[in-house]
């Protein structure tokens, strides 16, 4: 009961933020160089028409009413069209969006699966060779921007050494994309035991996903660290250990479970910093996601889909945060029941 | 009666950013078969760093340079991380100074109790989760199959410090080891837990040594004290025998200091304040503060001798009977 409480709370944030989010984004149309309208005719039309084709499409309209239209199309799933591709930018995203999933979740994967355990050892061992080497580690993560260290693993790892696959999409020439269940290929080939897709995906995914997941591991890493290094102090690890509960189990039991609420705050601030630098690293490795799509919309200055992908992005960055506070809930008694 | 634990010459130090530090100077007293052992002295005198040397989980800065602790035939202070391991928890237990923050947050309060009954007896964890719910019910804690579903920030202090006792006593050890156990717990509860303390022991034949900074909680509670200054044990005796007879200047001016109620006379402060331990001299740390110094307290630590059966005191002045006991 409690905690239905605590959900509508929550969700009842969710409502304000949504609005913030909308009117940022359609005050990009503003901000963003380019008539729509010119854009939209092209280039060898005159004024008069241009002013013609303004009315027809609203612009001359006060911006509260433009900003209720744009609003309620949203709503009906309208987020305009491509002007350049002449495509609905939902058609357009539906299509990219499994690609920039399937590798914003790989990334965030390797992320926490290699940044979690960076931080408990870190922590355990403090102002040792693994600390060390780990702070290293991690301002070397955060210091490198994505593109550079995206061509350096592409240089190194397929250029030099052919480990690496040729940066050509999610998967390789002349095989097959798995059966689309969840449009994610990893998930999908495993569902089929489709082996040889489930290879091809994985080898494709292993560069872009290793330079995006290093790049927030680092932030990861170090919170675990200075979350552990307090809990390790706290009265009941010090009790654990007096009550002789094993090394490992105070460790990755009681003293990690602890630790993952503040970690699961900065989740929420890593997944901003994964849609950032998704867009960077789909154009670097030609990842067929919506990043490259905004990205490419950006040099032809095609305001539709960038206005969409900001508000794609603010949209599942709200949404993830909400489920983060959910989870806040679930993990934390003390949150549930008050 | 025999002595569950022996504690000789144990000396821990810890490194600051001023220089070594030595809290704890060579301390040597046992805990014996089914008693209460106090051990007092005022704050910051070394009495928690003394239990956590016993649990050998004394971490850096810090690290235990000598003595030996005999448990049962092992010396604690030569066994390994594993073995040691299994002498926590079932052996040796610990109920800590701050029962609200010693629960985990996220673990119910009978989940807490069950996984040492899993751990350590290899119970069930049906069978652990029934004793559990015992223990509770032994350490007084009303509706106990309720209260165990739920968490630490649902108990209050006391009850918290209840359940503390429940998991030490969960596995029968032979010591178990109080710090400050009523620490910000308002009277009448502190007295309640003391009770429990008192009486849980005696059932169970745990020995308890009973670390405090309160004489009034020493004399109701304990059949002997062990006190302590600056990190040396300056007097061992039967608690009777202390506050009728205390013989080191430090405890005679702790007795002093007690408020009474059945006497006119103000307490008396102990004059001076516990010594830094930061180059502090190697003889006795009480110099600075007593009546009676001389040149050899600086210089040499004096030994612990018998002066009535059963009552050690280490001081110069009540070896030679220039500070005449009376
Ligand atoms: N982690 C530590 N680092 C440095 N010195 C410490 C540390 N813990 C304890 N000490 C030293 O040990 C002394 C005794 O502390 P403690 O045993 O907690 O006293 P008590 O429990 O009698 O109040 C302190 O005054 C301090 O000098
Ligand atoms: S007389 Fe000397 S040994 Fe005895 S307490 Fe005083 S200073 Fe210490
Ligand atoms: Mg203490």
């Amino acid at each position: 009961m409690a905690f239905l409480a605590y959900f509508l709370r929550r969700l009842s944030l969710v409502i304000p933020t949504l609005v913030g989010v909308t009117i940022i984004t359609f005050t990009l149309t503003y901000v963003l160089p380019g008539n729509p309208a010119v854009v939209k005719a092209g280039p060898l039309v005159s004024p008069e028409m241009v002013k013609e084709l303004e009315k027809q499409m609203g612009l001359d309209q006060p911006f509260w009413v433009q900003y209720g239209r744009y609003v309620s199309g949203v709503l009906h799933g309208d987020l305009g069209e491509s002007a350049s591709t002449g495509r609905p930018v939902l058609k357009d995203f539906k299509q990219r969006l499994p690609a920039t999933l399937e590798l914003t979740l790989a990334s965030l994967l390797i992320a926490l699966v290699l940044g979690i355990p960076l931080g408990v050892q870190s922590a355990v061992h403090r102002d040792t060779a693994i600390d060390h080497i780990g702070r290293i580690v991690g301002v070397a993560g955060v210091a490198m921007p994505t593109f550079w260290t995206g061509l350096l693993a592409l240089y190194v790892f397929f250029y030099l050494l052919g480990v690496a696959p040729p940066p050509l999409g999610r998967i390789g020439p002349g095989i097959e994309p798995p059966h689309a269940i969840t449009g994610l290929y990893v998930v999908d080939s495993l569902l089929t035991g489709n082996w040889k897709a489930l290879g091809s995906a994985l080898h494709q995914l292993m560069l872009p996903s290793l330079t995006l997941g290093l790049s927030v591991m680092a932030p990861i890493a170090r919170m675990v660290r200075s979350t552990m290094l307090e809990i390790l102090e706290s009265d009941y690890v010090k009790a654990a250990w007096a009550a002789g509960i094993p090394r490992r189990r105070v460790i990755y039991g009681d003293a990690l479970a602890n630790a993952m609420i503040p970690v699961i705050t900065i989740l929420g601030i890593v997944f901003g910093f994964l849609m950032a630098g998704n867009a960077v690293v789909e154009s670097v490795f030609a990842w067929p996601g919506i990043g490259n799509y905004a990205i490419t919309s950006l040099m032809t200055k095609d305001s539709g889909p960038i206005q969409s992908f900001v508000l794609f992005v603010a949209l599942l960055y709200v949404i993830v945060n909400f489920i983060i506070d959910i989870l806040y809930g679930l993990i934390d008694p003390r949150i549930r029941l008050e | 009666m025999s002595a569950v634990i022996e504690v000789r010459d144990v000396s821990v130090r810890f490194a600051t950013d001023f220089g070594e530090v030595e809290a704890v100077d060579g301390a040597s007293f046992e805990v014996r078969e089914g008693e209460i052992l106090g051990l007092v002295g005022e704050s910051g005198s070394g009495k928690s760093v003394t239990a956590t040397a016993i649990l050998r989980l004394i971490r850096r800065p810090g690290r235990l340079t000598g003595g030996s602790i005999v448990l049962g035939g092992r010396d604690l202070a030569r066994l390994g991380e594993d073995e040691l391991q299994k002498v926590r928890g079932t052996e040796i237990t610990m109920v800590s100074q701050t029962p609200r923050t010693a629960l985990n947050p996220l673990i119910t309060v009978g989940e807490q109790v069950a996984r040492l009954f899993v751990l350590h007896a290899g119970l069930s964890k049906a069978d652990a989760r029934k004793r559990a719910i015992e223990m509770l019910a032994m350490v007084g804690i009303p509706e106990p199959e309720r209260r165990a579903r739920q968490y630490a920030h649902q108990f209050s202090g006391g009850m918290c410090q209840r359940v503390m006792i429940a998991m030490a006593l969960a596995t029968s050890p032979r010591l178990l080891i109080a710090d400050e156990p009523t620490t910000g717990l308002d009277v009448s509860t502190a007295a309640r837990i003391l009770d429990l303390l008192r009486d849980l022991g005696h059932r169970t034949g745990a020995s308890i040594l009973l670390i405090t900074h309160d004489l009034g909680v020493v004399a109701t509670t304990c059949h002997r004290v062990a006190v302590m200054h600056a990190g040396q044990m300056v007097e061992v005796a039967p608690v009777r025998a202390l506050f009728a007879h205390p013989a080191h200047p430090y405890t005679r001016a702790l007795v002093r200091s007690i408020p009474r109620i059945d006497c006119e006379v103000a307490m008396e402060p102990i004059p001076g304040a516990v010594p830094s331990l930061l180059n502090i001299a190697p003889g006795c740390r009480y110099a600075g503060r007593c009546p009676w110094v001389e040149e050899r307290c600086r210089q040499i630590k004096p030994g612990m001798t018998e002066i009535a059966p059963d009552h050690l005191v280490a001081c110069y002045a009540v070896e030679d009977g220039r500070a005449r006991v009376v």
